[in-house]
């Protein structure tokens, strides 16, 4: 099975004016196989943002590898790795990032506008991603005639409707209350273990970790854990 | 990639969302738009009243006036000598390219009719004087070239002597007129012609047979100017000096002497004319093109602060996967309409503005479609123009910064 992500010795490196370089990632390696949910926590400045901007192909490593379903992605050109993103990937953020007055499907539409599929096809998927987070009543709606937590939930319709390869998540349930942050987090379980979507998801709150069923922590630009979510913790969350 | 339909779509669902701002935006391109199709048909309203008024002198005119004469060292002016004759005028009339010939002969005299009196310049011309200043009876009829040979004592007034003389709205025609005592008959009126281009009265006059003029009123033989209509207004310069020749040989002008005689075209007078007319024009549009250029700048500034506005939304369609040529467009399209959507509404308020000039100034502004369509065309360039800088600046976006900013 060729893994999703396939990164190794990788690096970057911010060239400051003046002043020492700043190294935010010493050498990553890492491999998330097809229908992973893994969970990447760090503090600060360890390098997990980095990462996941790197992975989530919005920016480039300064050196090593990144194959992403199998090819390599580190020298593609800006054009190449928008085309990628369209396709394969699918973005969800903290602060939502829906476009304001703007409906529900419409939003949830975006990402296919830009991969150039025909609007009739636009629609249907839209509609059916907005099924698929619970929010098919809604799609008239605009941003903000929403709860924070069901604009997070058109933010993943919008990140599934693509069907694509990876999920990338940026502390999806930093903006939300604890109850929205069970719903988001339990509809990610539910993508990641029905769909098999593969999600990779940046956070700094051990409780929301404690959903994915795998645990990189970042610190000081390393990997310092890779290991499986313990099961008892997670049951102990949950319950 | 993203087709241009969609990305117009795009654009207009962006500027639909911001509908007051695209308005307020718009608006410096719509007064610019308005002011020049307002400016331009003022500036060709002038033209059009200054041909207008050339024209009114009569279609294809040429003018022979005597030349000056020296008496004892003194000099008259132009049309000081007595040269010019009734057979010069037949003459000139049998030239090719000549349509009709009136010879004028002027007088200034008292009238007395009705119980009023009234100076006025009495004209003695030909029957054909109607054809060569294309200046129509009003009511009764013109004298007839059996009326001239007889030297019948006829006259055709001129509006402003009708209301002087008949200021209580009687009927003039058949009525009497004394010119220097000599009783004449006023068989018809002429329709009013208004000032002409040098702001003289054309209407305060009486037209009488020119050979009654010359018999009755100033006993000679010389006539005060030929009044020739060409065929057609192409050929004016050469009948113009085939008239010259004409003259020359008939006056025995010996190569190398001064004319006896003067011939003048108005057309030299109607280009200087409408070139001024011209000129004028071209100055209003030209301010009012500054003022576009100002609504250009208005839209480049509103699009910059939309651009720092919409950075995270920005950042967002990049990271969707946005091409930055998807970006560039969207908000060079949006800028494009921007200035076409102002170019488009400044043309109707343009367009009512030239119509409300018209009537209230009763002045002839016209609104030209090659005008409009300039118009149209310039307002798009300025969006282009004036877009791309903005546009380059939102392609040009780090998405994770862009992301992020608050």
């Amino acid at each position: 099975m060729t893994p999703v992500v396939q990164v190794r010795d990788l690096r970057k490196i911010y060239p400051l004016d003046g002043g020492e370089d700043v190294v935010a990632l010493r050498g990553v390696d890492l491999t998330i196989d097809p229908g992973e949910f893994v969970a990447v926590m760090g503090p600060s400045g360890s390098g997990k943002s980095t990462f996941m901007h790197i992975v989530g192909l919005l920016d480039r490593p300064t050196s090593g590898e990144y194959r992403f379903a199998g090819n390599e992605v580190s020298a593609l050109g800006a054009d190449a790795l928008a085309d990628l993103r369209s396709r394969a990937l699918g973005f969800v953020f903290q602060a939502y990032n829906l476009l304001p007055r703007t409906t529900a499907i419409e939003n949830v539409e975006l990402p296919m506008v830009y991969a150039g599929v025909p609007a009739a096809t636009r629609r249907s998927a839209a509609m059916e991603a907005l099924e698929a987070v619970g929010l098919a009543k809604y799609a008239q709606h605009q941003p903000n005639q929403l709860s924070g937590g069901q604009q997070q939930r058109v933010a993943i319709a919008r990140s599934i409707v693509n069907q694509p390869q990876l999920i990338l998540a940026d502390e999806p349930t930093g903006a939300l209350d604890t109850a929205s942050s069970e719903d988001v987090m339990a509809l990610f379980r539910r993508l990641n273990e029905e769909r098999g979507m593969t999600v990779m998801l940046v956070t700094h709150e051990p409780d929301v970790a404690a959903h994915a069923r795998r645990l990189v922590s970042f610190r000081d630009g390393h990997i310092v854990s890779d290991e499986p979510v313990n099961e008892r913790a997670k049951e102990q969350v949950i319950a | 990639m993203i087709g241009i339909a969609q990305t117009l779509r795009l654009a207009l669902q962006a500027l639909i969302r911001n509908r007051s701002r695209s308005l307020l935006t718009m608006l410096g391109v719509v007064i610019g738009v308005a002011a020049v199709i307002v400016t331009v048909a003022i500036g060709t309203g002038a033209k059009t009243s200054v041909a207008n008024q050339i024209n009114s002198l009569g279609s294809n005119l040429i003018v022979v006036i005597p030349g000056s004469v020296q008496t004892s060292g003194a000099r008259t002016g132009n049309g000081g000598a007595s040269t010019l004759t009734v057979q010069d005028g037949l003459a000139i009339a049998k030239l090719p390219g000549v349509s009709a010939v009136s010879p004028s002969v002027n007088v200034r005299a008292q009238l007395v009719a009705n119980g009023q009196n009234w100076q006025t310049q009495v004209t003695g011309v030909a029957p054909t004087f109607t054809t060569v200043r294309s200046w129509d009876v009003g009511s009764g009829r013109f004298f007839t070239q059996n009326e001239t040979d007889t030297s019948a004592k006829v006259a055709v007034l001129g509006q402003t002597v009708v209301k002087q003389l008949f200021p209580d709205g009687s009927d003039p025609v058949g009525r009497s007129v004394v010119i220097r005592n000599v009783p004449f008959t006023v068989i018809g009126t002429m329709i009013a012609k208004g000032q002409s281009g040098a702001g003289q009265d054309q209407d305060d006059t009486v037209l009488i047979p020119y050979t009654s003029a010359l018999e009755r009123l100033t006993g000679g033989t010389t006539i005060g100017q030929l009044m020739v209509s060409a065929v057609d207004g192409d050929h004016i310069d050469s009948v113009q000096s085939q008239i010259t020749g004409l003259l020359e040989q008939r006056h025995q002008i010996v190569a190398g002497q001064p004319d006896d005689f003067q011939v003048r075209n108005l057309q030299d007078i109607a280009q200087a004319a409408s070139a001024t007319a011209s000129i004028l024009g071209l100055l209003l549009a030209a301010v009012a093109a500054v003022s576009l250029v100002v609504g250009g700048i208005g839209i480049m500034n509103i699009m910059l602060v939309s651009v720092t506005e919409r950075t995270r939304e920005i950042g967002l369609r990049v990271a969707l996967g946005a091409r930055g040529a998807a970006i560039l467009r969207q908000f060079l399209i949006e800028a494009v309409v921007l200035s076409t959507g102002g170019g488009a509404l400044g043309v109707l308020i343009g367009v009512a503005g030239a119509a409300a000039v018209a009537f209230f100034a009763h002045w002839p502004a016209s609104v030209s479609i090659s005008a409009i369509l300039l118009a149209l065309a310039f307002s798009a360039a300025v969006g282009v123009f004036f877009g791309y800088w903005p546009a380059r600046k939102a392609a040009a976006l780090d998405p994770i910064r862009a992301l992020r900013f608050e």
